[in-house]
């Protein structure tokens, strides 16, 4: 239905990769450990980084992310494989997109106004309809970026992770214009505990939104597919 | 250990036995009666939650808890929280020191970056300047709060030199806390600061904070702070059955998050979300004494908390049911708990 062909061939494909995978998690406020902890869990060797030095967040690393690394961003993303974004959206417009280039990046963030306040970079592309993770790709032009991880509530997120075979597993969106990417990203969410349910281009994104159907819920698959199918078909 | 258990309002809009809503008016006058009453029911602590919505009509809970102050000897009164970011931490320092004056020493403040965000667009904030707001801020808090001329320069109000501001504190600083949802360098900021660590738990499992606990008493050790305590506030909602706690409090709880939900992102309750959050791995205190009781007292001991505040309540909850509610939480779940926790 979402490409699942697709994102099954990308699974056997990019399988080998994602063994080896390392992650680079940005941002340690609400969002950054939580992925981070559910990664490390799921066997991913994990750095964490903010804008600053790493030594801040040494002690948060020990007690609340134990198993990742604190580093500089700069470091934790030359080694890494996938970089996950989880920092508020006006501190991703401080990031030099030359440091992500050539990776694999997951887009956990949300343009927010109604939280977060209104960002002139993004409220433009807001107002034609358009998502912030396209909005993101287009700063990131050396990067294969994939939305995900965005649309669960943090504490949730961890609440709801369950292995493949829970019978109250939970679904999450993804979608990204590379589906290499898309089915890394794919078999990611899959191993930190959730149904991967690719949606298509980074365009159908837009349904991951705040304001969209699924954002702030915790669906099964069956109950996410009906929630995103009439919006993410008409985006496609 | 000792423990101290309190109690927490946003002001909460009263409806009438049928449904309808008060008045603002009359919700704040319902307000001081319960926290007149929440000395009467033998509790150490009652905050008020600054809100400037409908259903939270309490922009302004210091005034009304000056109010309360008048007519109590004991019980400490304090916010919770004051939405620091948005306001000037020189005025706020002023108000709960004049609460401290007017009390005899009883005021508290738990500042917070505000969970609730309709205080920026209010005052002309930038909900992206957050983040520096509320550090800024609160560095100040901290300085004002030492007593004494106050030096002080920033990017987010008028530097200040050898500033004596006023009224003095009359016997040194009264308790302050940093209210943290969830950002675990709230928590360092708290430490760093001297502040107590307040964690607010509307959701999930309370469990998952604990080691936010151990984080605040390492960076307490790793800055030079002396020990400060752990506070936890969470909703809930204590009547004779457990039943009928539920039955009150579900419909009204559905309505509320509702309301927020589009705003803060949360999801729409469902019987089954409720269930969870009011079983005892979630984060709702509603229920019997008896159920009440024996979640806090497990939860305090996990997270190893000073201090529980119930946050009770809700708009279209009549007064007669929040008398009961504190009433019960005052002279039937604070004993208990107390007992459970030896």
């Amino acid at each position: 239905m979402y490409r699942r062909t697709e994102y099954k061939r990308g699974k056997v494909r990019f399988a080998a990769m994602q063994r080896t995978g390392k992650l680079a998690v940005l941002g340690a406020g609400h969002v950054g450990p939580v992925i981070a902890r559910l990664a490390i869990r799921a066997g991913y060797p994990v750095a964490i980084a903010t804008s600053g030095d790493p030594d801040d967040i040494a002690l948060i690393t020990e007690l609340v992310i134990p198993g990742a690394q604190p580093r500089w961003a700069s470091d934790a993303v030359a080694d890494a494989d996938t970089v996950v974004l989880a920092m508020p959206l006006h501190r991703f417009l401080d990031v030099d997109p030359g440091l992500l280039a050539g990776k694999l990046v997951v887009d956990a963030m949300n343009y927010w106004p109604a939280s977060d306040g209104v960002l002139p970079a993004f409220e433009d592309g807001a107002s034609k309809g358009i998502g912030s993770s396209e909005i993101v790709a287009r700063r990131l032009t050396g990067s294969a970026v994939v939305k995900a991880l965005n649309h669960i509530g943090y504490h949730e997120l961890e609440e709801w992770a369950r292995p493949a075979d829970a019978p109250d597993r939970r679904a999450t969106g993804l979608a990204g214009d590379d589906p290499a990417a898309v089915a890394a990203v794919a078999e990611l969410t899959d191993r930190i505990g959730y149904d991967p349910v690719p949606l298509g281009s980074l365009r159908a994104a837009r349904v991951l939104q705040p304001g969209g159907p699924v954002f702030g819920q915790v669906l099964t698959l069956p109950e996410f597919e009906r929630a995103v199918y009439e919006d993410a078909r008409a985006l496609r | 250990m000792t423990y101290t258990f309190g109690l927490d309002t946003f002001g909460d809009r009263n409806s009438d036995a049928g449904g309808t809503p008060l008045s603002h008016a009359q919700t704040i006058r319902n307000v001081v009666e319960e926290g007149v009453f929440a000395e009467q029911a033998g509790l150490d602590f009652f905050g008020i939650g600054e809100h400037h919505t409908d259903y939270f009509p309490m922009p302004a809970g210091d005034v009304v808890l000056a109010a309360i102050a008048a007519r109590t000897e004991k019980i400490r009164l304090g916010s919770a929280v004051t939405v620091l970011s948005s306001d000037d931490p020189v005025r706020v320092f002023q108000r709960y020191s004049t609460l401290d004056a007017v009390s005899g020493g009883r005021a508290e403040v738990i500042l917070g970056r505000g969970s609730s965000i309709e205080s920026f667009p209010l005052f002309g904030y930038d909900l992206a300047d957050y983040e520096e707001l509320f550090d800024e801020k609160a560095t100040l808090f901290a300085e004002l709060l030492k007593g004494g001329p106050v030096t002080w320069e920033g990017k987010t109000r008028a530097p200040l030199l050898h500033q004596d501001v006023v009224p003095h504190l009359e016997s040194g600083p009264f308790p302050a806390w940093i209210g943290v949802g969830g950002n675990p360098q709230s928590v360092i900021r708290a430490a760093r600061l001297g502040f107590g660590l307040a964690l607010a738990i509307i959701g999930g499992p309370p469990a998952r904070f604990a080691a936010y606990s151990e984080l605040f008493r390492r960076a307490l050790e790793k800055f030079g702070q002396p020990p400060r305590p752990v506070l936890v506030h969470s909703p809930g909602h204590v009547a004779a059955t457990d039943e009928q706690a539920k039955a009150e409090f579900w419909p009204r709880w559905r309505e509320t998050i509702a309301l927020v939900a589009e705003e803060r992102g949360f999801a729409i309750p469902t019987e089954a979300s409720f269930d969870r959050e009011t079983g005892p791995d979630g984060a709702l205190y509603v229920g019997s004494p008896e159920t009440v009781a024996r979640k806090i007292a497990a939860n305090m001991q996990t997270l190893e908390a000073g201090r529980f505040d119930l946050k009770y309540g809700l708009p279209g909850l009549t007064h007669e049911q929040l008398m009961t509610s504190i009433e019960l939480y005052g002279q039937r779940v604070v004993p208990r708990v107390r007992e459970l926790l030896g």
